[in-house]
């Protein structure tokens, strides 16, 4: 074969022959050769020493010749900048042909050559493609606009190429219309504040026209630019719907998904009460299903978008069901799809057959369907209660079939189910005794346990049960630890006389022989618990469990509004915002129903940063301990601490904890900023100076390619600065650092650029401070203090996101006058006032005035009533808004020793713009 | 936009690399071979995303056609175009294999670049692609001919090109349907759907008119209102069949259908699928299956299944073929049926039983001992379900071709020379009964 032989070929001895044969006078050998080149190249060889060579060859009227010149030109021209120019004066010569296929060849290929040089060339050719009488050449040009856009954005518009191409979706060929639109679509997705899309209702109208005349692809590129105009009114929005609607009847599954996207956006601004929003509904049906009947991998996509659908407009397919039946020889990935359909969809008026269907699935081959299938069982149960008996005895039956993972599935469903619906199907108990031997995956095992726990009294040998799993608690997973604890302390609390012995060995294990800090931490509240008041530990415990809701999976709001704007597309493939694996700006704005009410809080940003922000609220202990920096602190107990000091501690936390949340609510009818007292409470927690956070990893190096970003707010002399420390952990050189902020609560902003002036070599760390100011663009963040930051190197952007210190935003020219005090605090109403406590603090009210004064909390008074300090202050933060505070000392001995446990209380106040705490400092 | 597309042999080696985006380099040639063709297991999704690449890929015998990207692209038409893209290659040279490729990847260059510009599907009509794209190169084209390809290429009309002639005027029409069904042991109806297609041969000759119509329900009793006769409207609703969606080729004008539900178009020359539909309603169902499967004790199976067919006695099924699956432990089985040939395939794990035809309001009936060899597999046998295939020259939906007219008015002939052929074929599509 003689291909065969093309594909096998290149060692650096045929180079040399094939440098011959493209020199050579014969037409047909040149050809043959360039074949071959082209032939390595696919391979992924490289050729690109033979780049005169083959450009020699260019100047030919052999049109197949040029075309594969061409292709080897636009693999080998960025390697080979300098040489490429010797191909411009073809282009620019092919540009001028009289055949419209050569010019549009000539335009189209030059595009894809990202040289500087060539580019320069491009212009002229290009601006007389785009006025080209031919249609064909102008379609082509317009998409060229793009790609040079793409190679040099400034060049693009400073040639006025972008009103040119404006101009084209006014042009009489429908698909140089829809080339025009997808050019200039994905242009403004890199400008996402410019104008540059100015839909208007003529605009849309001239859309709508070429929509019915353009190829598919044109239909397409149309519809989802339809999708991003906002109509003016519903009269409007319906005129565009009843024009779109037709295109439900295309051949083309995109075009139907794409007229899907805009019918449902557009939808949203009709008034529900009207007939044509009914006869709408109605008709989105049956393209709809007609999807399912496409090819395996274009019914994926069209079930992963019915998936957003029926979420968000149930009605739309709830008589539907049928079609979501799964086929015996469906691929997996369509089988998995239509069950969480089905799910959605089941209701009281079809689950008799959707429980016929799923418990036929359950006994399929694929594991992964079958665990999903008996999963799905157990939601029926949950979301229609008149199936749950049906359901119980249905998975009763699965368990006896002793098919391991199908039981263990079913275990995990069962006690979903006793939680929604409580002493009702307990006398199930028994046979899921029977199998737990069998049971060795983790959520399985704990569902087990938990159900024992929950229902010790009613098994006669819970004890003897849950100590068969003590046995390997260490090889357990944290998730079975845990539940283990629980369901023993649950079981103690129950039927203390017998398993006093079982629950300190439970306590033990986890407090003393466990390296997990969450399962460490559940040990010692249980054991503090039990020890001071078993009372409050059952009330604690055995509390009654709210009742679990209907619907588990649901996708969040905002989430699914913004995933039904982007209907058939990779977003919606993914169930995830494009900014979550999109790199860089383009195409990552946020979409909005029209006319949705929900605010969202900007929830596709912060998954774009990184997930977790690293906790930097400390427990209460270390807080206080730090607050007013006494060296006498005792160091965070270690091991049980004395069991009455630790039921204070609890109740304190709780106190807080309650607390805050009225506070919040009361705030946000007062403060109309983005100050809510959140803020306040980790401020007084973090009263005692500026050094209170200390150094802490922002950015751990394996999440951003090497570099390790660690560091700590200060206020220095009236500035704020982020001193940061940054880490090359890579093992190539780290350059061209740059820093930028998120929007967020208090206006944060870099001050100046970040200074690392010198590169970062392997292994090299680097201090960097960077100056902030509080001017920048303000939005409300969560938690408030929250900071998210962007920062760039040569390698690539990264995302983190930190808390400050709220004590840095107090400013200096924070102490307000004596009279001016006495009267804001007077009219106050006492509704806004809120109080929490100190503890553990080891100081005179003297000493903590001048500590809180060096974070700028400045003491305006002090009275002395009955033994008790009484300290007046007042605080304001950057943004103008003032924090006023009492703060109560009471010395209950005349020595003035420090005393273990001190109790401070609060009160905050606010009024339009002023908030007061009242700090109660009390000593024993 | 689609960054670029790669084409692959069932080994993971590379047969076609095409780049449309800077963001696409030969390093995600690799990842898709190493995450997605060498995976361990099997593959969970068309779409794979591997270090914030997106991979789209189909497979066709055993190449493997992957589009790749990093934007938010509209998956829909990725698949879309990649199905086209299947399409326009077999035009061109065939089936779809190693060696075809191979052959011609000069051809595939040329089309790529030319149906793909910056990762944007432009028009992927064979029809107009193959006026100028072939393999022998395009020789001494007039100036005419050239602005005559780019128009049709950009037209509205790019499905068909000007002064095409005929001597004889000849369309062809096929109703071509595939009826599926899903029933349960005791014979109740699960799920049932017909879905047909329409698929015309035209040889007309000029820019010709044509309007279809069809016994649809919609436009019956509109006919039926317009007539103020009750009886038609009656008579024919009988006849009449409930069409529950439909698509069609992107020559039939939509927003008439919409408006008015007649089907008017231009067609394209030759060979295309005029439209497809879908029907739930008053299905008639060329064969009933009745299962009976009994176990006795652990090591055997009796199967007893009998065939029913239910469509008027003068018309013919062909090609049936019944296939009862038996479990995996099956070490042997005897046969016994009335009709056809039954042979049981261990390869398969399933009793086949072909007969070749069979006239309506027959029955016939198979009855096979399986015996099984005993195993400790606690695992059930999943008892898949007994599924037929068969041929039968009516549609099953009851859908009629009603007139096919053609109007030219350049060229002198009229709607009655043109000779017009329908036929009907119901093939079985998924025909499965629960055992």
């Amino acid at each position: 074969m003689m291909c065969d032989f093309l594909f096998s070929l290149v060692c650096t001895g045929e180079i040399f022959e094939l440098k011959a044969e493209l020199n050579s006078d014969k037409k047909e050998k040149k050809k043959e050769a360039v074949k071959k080149v082209i032939a390595s190249m696919t391979v992924g060889k490289d050729v690109s020493a033979l780049f005169p060579d083959v450009v020699n060859c260019m100047q030919t009227d052999n049109l197949e010749l040029k075309k594969l010149v061409y292709l080897y030109l636009m693999n080998y021209a960025k390697s080979q900048p300098d040489m490429a120019i010797m191909a411009v004066n073809t282009f620019v010569k092919d540009c001028e042909d009289p055949n419209p296929l050569i010019r549009a060849l000539a335009v189209r290929t030059m595009g894809c050559i990202r040289v500087d040089k060539i580019t320069e060339y491009l212009c002229e050719p290009l601006r007389k493609c785009l006025k080209d009488e031919d249609p064909y050449v102008r379609k082509t040009a317009a998409v060229c606009v793009a790609k040079l856009h793409d190679i040099n954005a400034q060049l693009v518009e400073d040639q006025g190429f972008l009103d040119t191409l404006k101009d084209l979706i006014s042009d009489s060929n429908p698909m140089v219309v829809a080339n025009a639109v997808a050019a200039l679509s994905e242009i403004a997705e890199s400008h996402p504040n410019s104008n540059l899309l100015d839909l208007n209702p003529q605009t849309i109208n001239k859309l709508l026209t070429a929509l019915n005349e353009c190829t598919e692809w044109g239909q397409i590129f149309i519809l989802d630019c339809l999708a991003n105009y906002t109509p003016r009114d519903d009269r409007e929005s319906q005129s565009i719907c009843e024009r779109v609607t037709p295109r439900l009847s295309h051949a083309n599954s995109a075009v139907v998904l794409s007229a899907v996207k805009v019918l449902m956006k557009f939808m949203e601004m009709l008034p529900k009460d009207l007939d044509y929003y009914g006869t709408l509904l109605k008709k989105l049906a049956p393209p709809l299903v007609t999807l399912l009947s496409a090819e395996p991998e274009l019914q994926y996509v069209a079930l992963r978008n019915i998936n957003l659908i029926v979420q968000r407009r149930p009605e739309i397919l709830k008589h539907e069901m049928k079609v979501f039946f799964v086929k015996y020889n469906d691929p997996i990935y369509v089988k998995l799809e239509k069950l969480d359909i089905m799910i959605r969809l089941a209701s009281q008026a079809n689950i008799a057959q959707v429980l016929a269907e799923l418990k036929e699935y359950a006994t399929e081959v694929d594991v992964d369907f079958v665990r999903k299938a008996v999963r799905a069982i157990g939601r029926c149960a949950i979301k229609v209660e008149q199936s749950a008996e049906r359901c119980v005895s249905t998975l009763l039956d699965l368990i006896q079939t002793k098919v391991n993972y199908v039981v263990q599935e079913a275990i995990v469903v069962i006690k979903d189910i006793f939680r929604k619906y409580p002493n009702k199907y307990e006398s199930v108990i028994a046979t899921l005794c029977e199998n737990l031997d069998s049971l060795d995956e983790p959520e399985a095992r704990a569902a087990m346990i938990w159900i024992v726990g929950e229902y010790a009294e009613r098994i006669d040998n819970a004890d003897e049960l849950l100590e068969s799993f003590l046995e390997g608690f260490h090889d357990e997973s944290t998730q079975v630890q845990l539940q283990l604890l629980t369901a023993i302390v649950k079981l103690f609390l129950k039927k203390p006389t017998e398993t006093q012995e079982l629950v300190q060995q439970v306590l033990s294990l986890a407090t003393q022989d466990s390296d997990n800090p969450d399962l460490r931490d559940r040990g010692y509240i249980y054991w503090r618990l039990l020890s001071t008041d078993p009372v409050a530990a059952k009330e604690v415990v055995l509390a009654e469990k709210p009742l679990i809701s209907e619907e588990t999976d649901l996708i969040e709001p905002t989430l699914l509004e913004e995933l039904i704007c982007h209907i058939g597309t990779l977003a919606s493939v993914y169930h995830k915002p494009p900014s979550a694996f999109v790199e860089g700006s383009r195409g990552v704005q946020h979409k909005r129903l029209p006319g949705s009410s929900v605010e969202s809080p900007d929830t596709g940003s912060a998954a774009g940063v990184s997930e977790a922000p690293p906790a930097v609220i400390p427990s209460q202990g270390d807080l206080l301990g730090d607050l007013l920096n006494l060296d006498l602190t005792p160091p965070t107990t270690t091991g049980p601490p004395p069991p009455a000091s630790s039921g204070m501690q609890m109740g304190a936390m709780d106190l807080l904890g309650g607390g805050l949340d009225s506070l919040v609510g009361l705030l946000n009818t007062v403060l109309s900023e983005a100050v809510s007292l959140r803020c306040v409470i980790p401020a007084l927690q973090n009263l005692s100076s500026h050094y209170t956070t200390c150094c802490q990893v922002w950015l751990p190096a394996m999440k951003a390619k090497g570099l390790e970003i660690s560091g700590t707010f200060v206020r220095r002399a009236g500035v704020i600065q982020m001193e940061m420390t940054l880490t090359n952990k890579a093992m190539s050189v780290m350059t061209d650092f740059a820093i930028q902020f998120n929007r967020n609560s208090f206006g944060l902003a870099p001050a100046g650029p970040l200074q690392v002036l010198t590169p970062l070599s392997p292994n090299q760390s680097i201090e960097a401070a960077l100056p902030l100011s509080t001017v920048g663009p303000v939005m409300k963040m969560e938690p408030l203090n929250n900071l998210q930051v962007a920062v760039k190197n040569n390698i690539d952007v990264f995302y983190f996101s930190c808390q400050y210190p709220i004590s840095m935003l107090f400013a200096e020219d924070g102490k307000m006058e004596r009279q001016v005090f006495l009267a804001t605090w007077k009219d106050i109403p006492n509704d806004n006032e809120s109080q929490f406590q100190i503890k553990d603090c080891h100081l005179n009210s003297d000493a903590a005035s001048n500590k809180l004064q060096g974070s700028n909390i400045f003491t305006i008074a002090k009275r002395t009533v009955e033994g008790q300090d009484m300290l007046y202050q007042s605080m304001k933060l950057t943004n103008g808004i003032w924090v006023l505070a009492e703060l109560r000392v009471q010395a209950g001995n005349p020595n003035y020793t420090v005393s273990t446990v001190l109790v401070v209380l609060a009160v905050f106040k606010s009024c339009a713009g002023a908030a007061v705490i009242t700090i109660y400092y009390q000593k024993k | 936009m689609i960054g670029g597309l790669f084409i692959y042999n069932h080994k993971g080696e590379v047969l076609i690399s095409r780049v449309y985006r800077d963001d696409i380099g030969r390093n995600a040639v690799d990842a898709f071979r190493v995450n997605v063709i060498h995976a361990r297991q099997q593959v969970r999704s068309p779409v794979t995303n591997i270090a914030r690449t997106s991979f789209f890929h189909v497979k066709r015998s055993n190449i493997w056609l992957a589009a790749v990207t990093k934007q938010n692209v509209n998956a829909a038409m990725v698949f879309e175009f990649l199905y086209k893209m299947c399409d326009v290659m077999t035009a061109y040279f065939g089936k779809i294999s190693e060696e075809n490729i191979k052959n011609n990847f000069v051809l595939i260059y040329e089309l790529l670049d030319e149906i793909l510009d910056f990762g944007y599907p432009q028009n992927s009509e064979t029809g107009a692609l193959k006026t100028f794209i072939t393999q022998q190169g395009i020789k001494g084209q007039t100036k005419e001919e050239q602005s005559q390809i780019t128009s049709q290429v950009t037209g509205q009309i790019g499905w068909r090109r000007e002064g095409i002639k005929y001597r004889r005027n000849e369309l062809f029409l096929d109703v071509l349907e595939s009826v599926n069904l899903l029933m349960s042991p005791q014979g109740q109806v699960l799920s049932a759907h017909v879905s047909g297609r329409v698929v015309m041969k035209s040889y007309l000759s000029g820019m010709p008119e044509c309007k279809f119509g069809m016994n649809d329900k919609i436009v019956i009793d509109k006919q039926g209102k317009g007539a103020a006769s009750d009886d038609a409207g009656k008579s024919s609703g009988k006849q009449s069949i409930a069409i529950d969606d439909c698509t069609f080729h992107q020559c039939v004008r939509l927003s008439k259908f919409d408006s008015e539900r007649s089907i008017s178009f231009i067609p394209p020359d030759g060979e295309y699928e005029l439209m497809r539909y879908r029907t739930t309603k008053d299905i008639i169902l060329p064969f009933r299956v009745i299962p009976l499967v009994r176990e006795v004790g652990r090591t055997k199976l009796e199967v007893k299944v009998v065939i029913k067919s239910n469509f008027k006695p003068s018309l013919l099924a062909q090609k049936i073929e019944v296939r009862i699956p038996t479990p995996l432990n099956t070490s042997g089985v005897q046969v016994i049926c009335m009709k056809g040939k039954a042979k049981y395939k261990a390869s398969e794990n399933a009793i086949v039983w072909k007969i070749k035809r069979m006239a309506g309001m027959k029955e016939s009936q198979i009855s096979a001992e399986i015996e099984l060899l005993p195993t400790n597999d606690k695992k059930k046998w999943a008892r898949p379900p007994i599924s037929m295939n068969f041929e039968v020259p009516f549609a099953p939906s009851g859908l009629k071709v009603r007139y096919l007219k053609v109007f030219e008015s350049k060229l002198n002939y009229s709607d009655h020379d043109v000779i017009k052929w329908v036929r009907y074929i119901g093939r079985s599509g998924i025909y499965e009964t629960r055992c």
